[in-house]
């Protein structure tokens, strides 16, 4: 038992954070989250070229690192940290999962080198549900033939508007439920796809709209069972709910530690505002919240190792995804809630950068399910 | 980072369960689930003897060295010994003051005369300890001791004169780790003395304090010119803040387990009761149990990640946040547990005024904010030593 990162894992995250801390500085941020893709181009490519990020946990064999998911959510915490804009939790966290639950050797072979090569993609499923599970899906499809025609509207899509690649989940005409759904996977630029970006509070991470209208997909676009991919369709997104409890645990870091410096600089009364208790437990509390956020991400990023390895714990899957994520939930937003309350006058300012995560706390906070809706599950795991 | 215990952890542990199983039987068996916080007072004179048993299996003080009689166990072992100890409801320990505090500062601090006068009976379970720290006006503010130590040249012992309070099993012990004032002239922790006392001598009492539970586990200690012979002071005079605070750095929570083991005989308890008198409907309820699970399995990972941590015995992060989170917790589960028993939760057991364990729970946990530094002590200790903002203001 040693439940501590290993030294090449700490490499990884102290080689993210210096990363980061330069090229996603606050600057860049505000650049970045107003451009036309949200993203900055340039910046995307040396992650891919010089970092490897992308291909941190996919496979040697189709060209990836073959690291484990402990250490993608070290970088994931520092990208949350840094509020790196970047369409990385759906490219790696949601599509990349995709492929490596549900995909065919073909469908890997074939889009995971492109990922590897900085190529975008998403995963589509929801449309304007409160569920983030299989129960998500109403875009619908029927067989003509050996095609599949899709029909419908997904909405939060992850960098839908960008994405060269697109993983859809769609259900059986008919069905309900975890029933009849059904995953595919496709490059965005065929016929009977529409996408439109979606302004954003947290303009940090970039969500869009796409638009089915009798989408022809062949067989070999299907992956998983046709009718019966939600059990993979859950195991994704309690993958990609992970990674984003990560992101959510660095933020919670960065949000303490901008609030002590500030309050270490700000006088009233004659004094450093750090030195009244009123500020003080507020930090306390934030630090405590911190570091339980961290055990719970560190803990669950084991168990999607087990997950994506079949181990003997890979059956806590969903458990420690709801665990991590209900407690980031809350504890992300009370800090950057508590944040913008030690930064007094000026955490209400645009020029401050508390506001940037006091939006995507709460945005985060409700993508893949917020405290309330994971709480649920692990009362179902337990009560019923 | 690996989550699974080594082969022969599991071998150990697999051991120790066994003996476990083997002799909490018999006259030991209905001490199961028994004396813990909250139920410290029951059955004293059993417990002791289980002490003994306990003893000559060998399981008295695993985690001491061997040179001084202990059973030498890895840290990973001693928390599996924790963790199964509490799985199968073993009795609340008589000895832990003694095997968990009394003992290590001996063994770091102690002279060899020490070593040799007092371990033994640690080891064998055969004589306890309580701890005399706080006073009426040393709370939150250990270091404002009034208890005075003043040396008698005439008889070459100490004398000791004041009042300790909160002493858990002071009734139960035959001694008591005390700090006194040595230096009269002294303030907070400058010219203290670390003492070990005899109980039973005509200059101490012992008075319980009857809790918000109607029973009494914690006592007053009076102190009237009760004596302490000159080897029987820890360190030298003056040196007894240093003493007394030495260990507390290299606290690796190896108990944390087994308390969490405990925790989740708990909250099993209240899961089940909301099962049966279906409070397991409401919304509201179903979300309080969720978290109260959440909560605890995130202790758990808080426990692992601090007993991975650096070899130099250096308090960690997770470790400064750890009292903080588990004593919240299980406050919140007393609550919880009388809000699932609904209008039930006011009707006593029996007259006049016998609690069952979920009302006892209830009203117990309200001293885990408090004991131990408080919760607002506590937010004062990691924003000061976790996140370096300023020490509160202090006389000089």
């Amino acid at each position: 038992m040693d439940f501590a990162f290993t030294e090449e894992q700490q490499m990884i995250r102290d080689t993210a954070a210096a990363f980061l801390k330069a090229s996603s500085s606050s600057a860049a941020v505000r650049a970045a989250m107003v451009s036309d893709k949200g993203f900055d181009p340039a910046l995307w490519q040396s992650i891919c070229a010089d970092m490897y990020w992308q291909a941190l946990h996919i496979p040697e064999q189709y060209g990836g690192m073959g690291l484990g998911y402990v250490e993608l959510v070290a970088v994931l915490e520092q990208m949350g940290r840094y509020l790196l804009c970047a369409p990385y939790m759906s490219s790696v966290a949601m599509a990349t999962n995709a492929l490596l639950v549900a995909g065919t050797d073909a469908q890997k072979a074939l889009y995971l080198p492109q990922i590897i090569e900085g190529k975008i993609a998403s995963l589509a499923f929801n449309s304007a549900s409160r569920d983030w599970d299989a129960c998500a899906v109403s875009v619908t499809y029927r067989r003509d033939g050996n095609d599949f025609i899709l029909n419908g509207n997904y909405r939060y899509v992850l960098d839908g508007d960008n994405a060269d690649v697109m993983v859809f989940a769609a259900r059986d005409e008919g069905s309900v439920g975890e029933n009849g759904i059904s995953l595919f996977v496709c490059p965005t630029d065929l016929n009977g796809i529409e996408r439109a970006a979606l302004p954003t509070m947290d303009q940090t991470r970039r969500q869009a709209t796409i638009t089915v209208t009798n989408l022809r997909l062949d067989e070999s676009t299907v992956m998983g069972d046709v009718g019966k991919a939600d059990k993979h369709l859950n195991k994704i997104l309690d993958l990609a709910t992970i990674a984003l409890a990560a992101e959510q645990a660095g933020g919670m870091q960065e949000v303490l530690d901008m609030s002590v410096e500030y309050s270490k600089s700000r006088s009233q009364f004659g004094r450093t505002i750090a030195g009244f208790q009123a500020i003080k437990h507020k930090a306390a509390d934030m630090m405590l919240r911190g570091e339980v956020a961290r055990s719970a991400v560190y803990y669950a990023a084991c168990i999607a190792d087990e997950a994506l390895n079949d181990g003997p714990l890979a059956n806590e899957l969903s458990e420690a995804a709801s665990i991590a994520k209900s407690h980031c939930s809350e504890a992300y937003f009370k800090n950057a809630g508590e944040a913008l309350q030690i930064h007094g006058g000026v955490g209400f300012t645009w020029e401050y950068d508390v506001h940037l995560y006091f939006k995507r706390a709460k945005a985060s906070e409700h993508f893949l399910g917020g405290s309330g809706y994971h709480r649920e599950r692990v009362a179902k795991m337990l009560l019923d | 980072m690996k989550l699974q215990f080594s082969p022969e952890d599991e071998q150990f542990r697999a051991e120790i369960a066994g003996w476990l199983a083997d002799n909490l039987v018999g006259e030991f068996a209905q001490l199961k689930f028994r004396g813990g916080p909250g139920d410290e007072h029951m059955f004293p004179e059993e417990r002791k003897a289980w002490e003994r048993k306990l003893a000559e299996g060998g399981w008295t003080c695993v985690g001491w060295p061997k040179e001084v009689g202990g059973r030498g166990l890895s840290i990973e072992q001693q928390v599996i010994f924790f963790e199964e100890y509490a799985r199968a409801g073993a009795p609340g320990r008589m000895g832990h003051i003694g095997e968990g505090l009394a003992g290590p500062t001996l063994i770091a601090f102690g002279s060899e005369e020490q070593k040799s006068k007092y371990l033994p009976g640690i080891l064998s379970g055969t004589e306890f300890w309580c701890q005399g720290y706080s006073e009426p006006s040393a709370g939150s503010d250990l270091a404002n001791v009034k208890t005075k130590a003043r040396f008698d040249e005439a008889s070459g012992k100490w004398q000791i004169n004041g009042q300790k309070v909160w002493t858990s099993l002071a009734h139960e012990s035959e001694y008591c780790f005390v700090i006194a004032r040595t230096d009269p002239e002294s303030k907070a922790h400058k010219g203290l003395g670390f003492f070990l006392i005899k109980m039973d001598q005509p200059g101490v009492t012992v008075r319980p304090i009857e809790q918000i539970t109607g029973t009494s586990e914690f006592n007053e200690v009076f102190f009237d010119d009760a004596e302490c012979a000159a080897e029987d002071i820890v360190g030298q005079p003056g040196d007894g803040w240093k003493v007394a605070m030495g260990l507390l750095g290299f606290e690796r929570g190896v108990s944390t387990l087994g308390q969490q083991m405990a925790f989740q005989n708990e909250l099993n308890e209240v899961v089940k009761l909301a099962k049966d008198n279906g409070a397991a409907k409401d919304p509201l309820i179903r979300q309080r149990i969720a978290d109260a699970h959440i909560g605890l399995k995130i202790m758990r990972y808080n426990s692992l990640r601090m007993l991975s941590g650096g070899s130099d015995g250096s308090l960690q992060k997770e470790a400064l946040i750890y009292k903080l989170y588990w004593a919240t917790w299980h406050r919140d589960l007393g609550e919880l547990a009388v809000d699932i028993l609904g209008p039930e939760a006011d009707i006593m057991v029996n007259a006049p005024y016998e609690l069952n364990r979920l009302q006892s729970l209830f009203l117990f946990t309200r001293s885990d904010t408090i004991y131990g530094g408080t919760n607002q002590i506590q937010r004062n200790i990691i924003a000061e030593r976790g996140l370096g903002m300023p020490k509160e203001l202090r006389p000089v």
